[in-house]
């Protein structure tokens, strides 16, 4: 089986074709560099993304406080997290870095505030 | 039961409403949309013209030129801005030459004063800009431009101040005649009058046919316009015609009362009344037939495009008076341009139609013809500003950058007498989201002031009434 | 009327690294004026990750990123008023400003930074025939009304223009439960990261239309599709390939203009490719002591580089607060040439004793080319690039001794070349 991607590890945005066989990446064709090269791998294997978002908040300046993941959870996961996410609602005050939740979907991921709310 | 029910809040039906205030008569003005000023007034060209186009002894002609007299003192009265630049109609042939004769015999045989026909060389001393091929041009001093929603409003708050009801989103469903009085059928529940006026527009036609009175057929008149920024505001100081067509005046290139550039429009008889739609070709045309009067007009300059429909009626005249189907109907119908000029005109002239159905009527003590002057931060020096903002800090907050607007006029608009309920009707009564980033900045500021003042979550404010919300649900 | 060292006119990053830096330089009386209810500008509603990876060496969403000026600005005695808007900046530098708590308030400054940022383009300015139904918004007001308002501004989405903030409200409406049903582009390329097309569209199942526009949009109260085309190299719409696209929202990502309504009103010197003012290395405007930086002198594509523009035009600030700038001022201008659309700064002082970065962009995609700096007609470097985008801004450096060498008529000149 091949796969094409659009390398992210630098600007450049090199065309790449992965070329997999019983899960096993056989050849990376296409990078101009070796951080293309493990992007690729780890894009096949097992892709991580970051995602952001808000939670609802009681008594803050605004109806919502900012979050994000605090590192990258499997791409696969993203709307798991999403509805975790949604289900939240925290009270004011919150402080950047304060966790919303801990381990979200068992990612060994949290869900932190991204922005102060000194609350009303 | 209300003695008069005026269907249609447009600049007609709130110059009459105004106009009957001053008797002791209860009325109701009626707008099937969520404000005044939403159909044929809302988009057009806003010109006061001074009345060679209609057609010698016409009830059209005499309205026109009756109203372009009035227009300067009605407009004083209701703080609405108002200029007297003149009109220029443009001759590019010979032929056209000669067919300003025509205008300049019928504008002098309707009683048009000061008009007169100009060289070449006299043109383009008074506009530089016009394009070296025209010919010559007929020049009436008197015409002016106004900003037609404006005065809508403005009649409407005086309107409202002097006892009138405005009742918006009532739209007239059916029509039941009987022996006292007229019945409505409106999306507002039953209204009872002793007497209608067809101020309905494009749609009096179907208003007077629910009353009985199928001798009207309006035809919907497309026109599409280009609004250019206030940098090329001053490209030309008069209002620029070419020679009129069957279709209406042709493409005008003008100034308008806020200092942008009007360039437009086209004619185009369509059968959805309600299609307000641009059209790729229609705003093409504009382009192409603009530059043959003044080479300059770039609509790259464009701030907005829009569309204004006409209630154009076959006859080409406009029809005023009580049916002669039903005597409790008064047919206010085919007011196309000059309706705006006549305006004033035209409502007094009701006025006497009432006073005769009536009989005698008295003028309440108590009458105010005019309307307060709106706040407008952006023209005032900074010492009123200072002493403005000390008294209501409202004004000292910023919502409109663009165009210097704050929310204390915001305020104002909302809860002035027939007031604004939405983001469009804040924006023509202040200008907030008029500017060049048309409301990308001040447009969510808007809604949450909406909001506020009307005890409403944001996502109940719409653009304009019906459907036209902006905001779905939460998203949490 | 008050007086003040320094008035900074905008607490977003600009405003807020110029007057921190302005203050690390020594500048005693400064205020800044924010004309939203907090500092941090634009970055409140930027909650998408990918700032501050340069300056900070880590990945942080626009509200930390402001957060930690914020909180360095408290630290120091820097005046902040928010909620004020600056209404003219005079040729005297008077500086008059209104917000609801002081009324109008005029400040006699001696040096003015002029951090406003930029705004979007809207829809008139694109000409799109149509209805004027609701749902039709710039991506940056969709992003308020979800990022802060926290209400959906729409469920079928159609974003016209991907450029970076389009590719993040692709991705943010689909992550509240929107479908984003195609990103359409003018141009033949994307103006946005390759990062932000993989992670926000192709993550998603999101195409990208290249080289398409709307032509038309539809619906009388709510919009309720547009419809969309090829164009052909004169970015004109192509008959015959019109599709109609069912939709709620047409999002407009069609470029950011500087907002320079005070610059013009003073009478600061435009450049016309940038749309902010001409200025020297010190970031300073053609008025003496006026200075500009960030976004409102040119769109950035990062926010870190709007944070190091911002600290040159503090220091260039507190030089001329000071009176530290140098005595001697020699200016030539700064020459783009084949495919460079501009440089700034426009001009440079030739007795300035310091290196100094020409910032620019490239005006189309270029692959393996040479970006050149030519000095009175010697090529003093000349860097091989795999890749030149529009959407990245690209900067070369004239050291100190060259500039040293150079005389009033001396030339500087970028290019892009084989």
């Amino acid at each position: 089986m091949k796969k094409d991607m659009t390398c992210v590890a630098c600007p450049l945005g090199c065309q790449i074709t992965v070329e997999i066989e019983n899960d096993e990446v056989i050849s990376v064709t296409g990078n101009t560099c070796k951080r293309g090269d493990a992007y690729a791998k780890t894009e096949v294997k097992n892709p991580m993304r970051s995602i952001h978002s808000t939670v609802k908040i009681n008594g803050g300046n605004y109806p919502v406080v900012p979050c994000k993941t605090s590192g990258p959870i499997p791409k696969g996961a993203i709307f798991d997290v999403m509805k975790e996410i949604n289900k939240v609602t925290v009270d004011a005050p919150v402080k950047i870095g304060d966790v919303f939740i801990k381990n979200v979907c068992d990612t060994g991921v949290d869900i932190v505030a991204t922005n102060n709310d000194s609350g009303k | 039961m209300y003695d008069i029910a005026i269907v249609g809040a447009g600049v007609t039906g709130a110059m009459t409403a105004r106009e009957l205030s001053k008797y002791n008569l209860r009325i109701a003005l009626l707008e099937k949309c969520n404000d005044v000023a939403m159909g044929a007034t809302k988009a057009n060209s806003g010109i006061v013209h001074a009345g060679f186009d209609a057609a010698e002894g016409s009830l059209m002609a005499k309205m026109n030129v009756e109203g372009c007299a009035m227009m300067p003192d009605t407009c004083e009265k209701l703080h609405v801005p108002y200029i007297n630049n003149g009109s220029l109609v443009v001759a590019f042939s010979d032929d056209e030459m000669k067919h300003l004769e025509v205008l300049l015999e019928r504008g002098k045989a309707n009683g048009v004063p000061e008009i007169s026909i100009l060289s070449k060389e006299e043109l383009l001393a008074k506009e530089p800009n016009l394009s070296p091929d025209s010919f010559g041009a007929l020049y009436a001093p008197t015409a002016g431009i106004v900003c037609p929603y404006e005065l809508t409003i403005a009649a409407a708050e005086c309107a409202v101040s002097n006892g009138v009801e405005f009742i918006r989103n009532c739209e007239v469903k059916a029509v039941e005649t009987t022996d006292t009085h007229l019945v409505l059928e409106t999306t507002q529940g039953q209204i009872e009058a002793k007497y209608v006026i067809n101020a309905a527009g494009v749609f009096s036609d179907n208003l007077a046919a629910m009353a009985g009175d199928d001798t009207i057929s309006i035809t919907a008149r497309k026109g599409e316009y280009f609004l250019l920024d206030r940098a090329v505001g001053n490209t030309v100081s008069h209002t620029i015609f070419q020679c009129p067509s069957k279709m209406g005046k042709g493409i005008l290139v003008s100034p308008t009362v806020d200092g942008n550039l009007l360039v437009g429009p086209t004619a185009e008889d369509i059968d959805d009344k309600t299609n307000v739609a641009t059209t790729n070709s229609g705003l093409n045309d504009v382009r192409k037939y603009a530059v043959k009067s003044v080479p300059s007009v770039n609509t790259r300059n464009a701030i907005t495009s829009f569309t204004g429909l006409r209630a154009h009626a076959a006859a080409h005249e406009f029809i005023i008076g009580v049916s002669e189907k039903n005597s409790r109907l008064i047919n206010a119908a085919g007011i196309e341009s000059p309706g705006l000029s006549s305006a004033p005109a035209i409502a007094k002239y009701i006025g006497e139609i009432v006073k005769s159905v009536f009989g005698e009527l008295e003028v309440k003590a108590d009458y105010d013809d005019t309307r307060e002057a709106p706040v407008r931060f952006r023209h005032m020096t900074d010492e009123e500003r200072a002493e403005l903002i000390k008294k209501n800090p409202a004004y000292g907050r910023i919502i409109c950058r663009c165009e210097t607007i704050t929310e204390g006029e915001i305020i104002d608009a909302i809860k002035a007498p027939a007031g604004a309920r939405d983001v469009d009707g804040v924006k023509r009564r202040t200008r907030a989201g008029m500017g060049r980033c048309q409301g990308g900045f001040c447009g969510s500021k808007v809604v949450e002031i909406l909001a506020r003042e009307l005890g409403l979550s944001i996502n109940e404010i719409t653009k304009f009434g019906g459907n036209s919300n902006i905001l779905f649900e939460k998203t949490k | 009327m008050l007086n003040y060292d320094l008035v900074v006119v905008g607490g977003g990053p600009a405003g807020m690294a110029a007057a921190l830096k302005a203050r690390d330089c020594g500048v005693e009386k400064i205020i800044v004026l924010e004309r939203a209810e907090t500092l941090g500008g634009i970055l409140e509603q930027c909650i998408h990750t990918g700032f501050g990876l340069h300056y900070f060496g880590e990945e942080l969403s626009g509200p930390e990123y402001a957060a930690k000026f914020i909180d360095m600005l408290k630290d120091t005695d820097i005046e902040v008023k928010v909620n004020t808007m600056v209404l003219s900046v005079s040729d005297d530098k008077v500086v008059t400003a209104v917000n609801t708590v002081d009324g109008l308030i005029q400040i006699q400054a001696t040096a003015v930074i002029l951090a406003m940022g930029c705004r979007e383009r809207p829809r008139g300015a694109l000409q799109i025939a149509g209805t004027r139904a609701s749902g039709i918004m710039t991506a940056g007001t969709a992003q308020k009304y979800v990022n802060i308002d926290g209400y959906m501004p729409g469920k079928k989405v159609v974003i016209l223009g991907s450029g970076d903030i389009g590719l993040i409200m692709a991705r943010r409406m689909t992550l509240e439960g929107a479908e984003v049903k195609v990103v359409c582009e003018l141009m033949p390329f994307s103006g946005g990261l390759t990062r932000n097309i993989v992670q926000c569209l192709d993550d998603f199942g999101i195409p990208l239309k290249l080289s398409t526009t709307v032509i038309e949009t539809h619906g009388k109260e709510r919009l309720e599709g547009v419809t969309i085309a090829k164009v052909d190299d004169r970015l004109q719409p192509i008959p015959g390939t019109e599709e109609y696209i069912e939709c709620d929202t047409l999002m407009l990502s069609v470029g950011l203009i500087p907002e320079n309504e005070l610059t013009k009103q003073a009478g600061i010197a435009i450049d016309n490719i940038t749309s902010g003012a001409v200025v020297n290395e010190m970031r300073e405007t053609d008025h003496e002591g006026i200075f500009a930086c960030g976004n409102v002198l040119q769109v950035h594509d990062l926010v870190d580089y709007v944070t190091l523009e911002s600290q040159i035009a503090g220091e260039g600030a507190a030089k001329y607060i000071l009176g530290k700038d140098s005595d001697e001022k020699v200016y030539i201008n700064t020459t783009p040439e084949n495919g460079v659309r501009y440089i700034v700064p426009q001009k440079v002082n030739i007795k300035s004793k310091e290196d100094i970065k020409l910032y620019f962009r490239v005006g189309a995609i270029y692959m393996n080319k040479k970006l050149t700096v030519e000095v009175d007609g010697n090529i003093i470097s000349s860097k091989k690039k795999v890749k030149l985008a529009p959407g990245e801004m690209e900067n070369v450096v004239i050291p100190a001794d060259v500039l040293a060498t150079l005389n009033e008529n001396s030339t500087i000149k970028v290019r892009v070349e084989e």
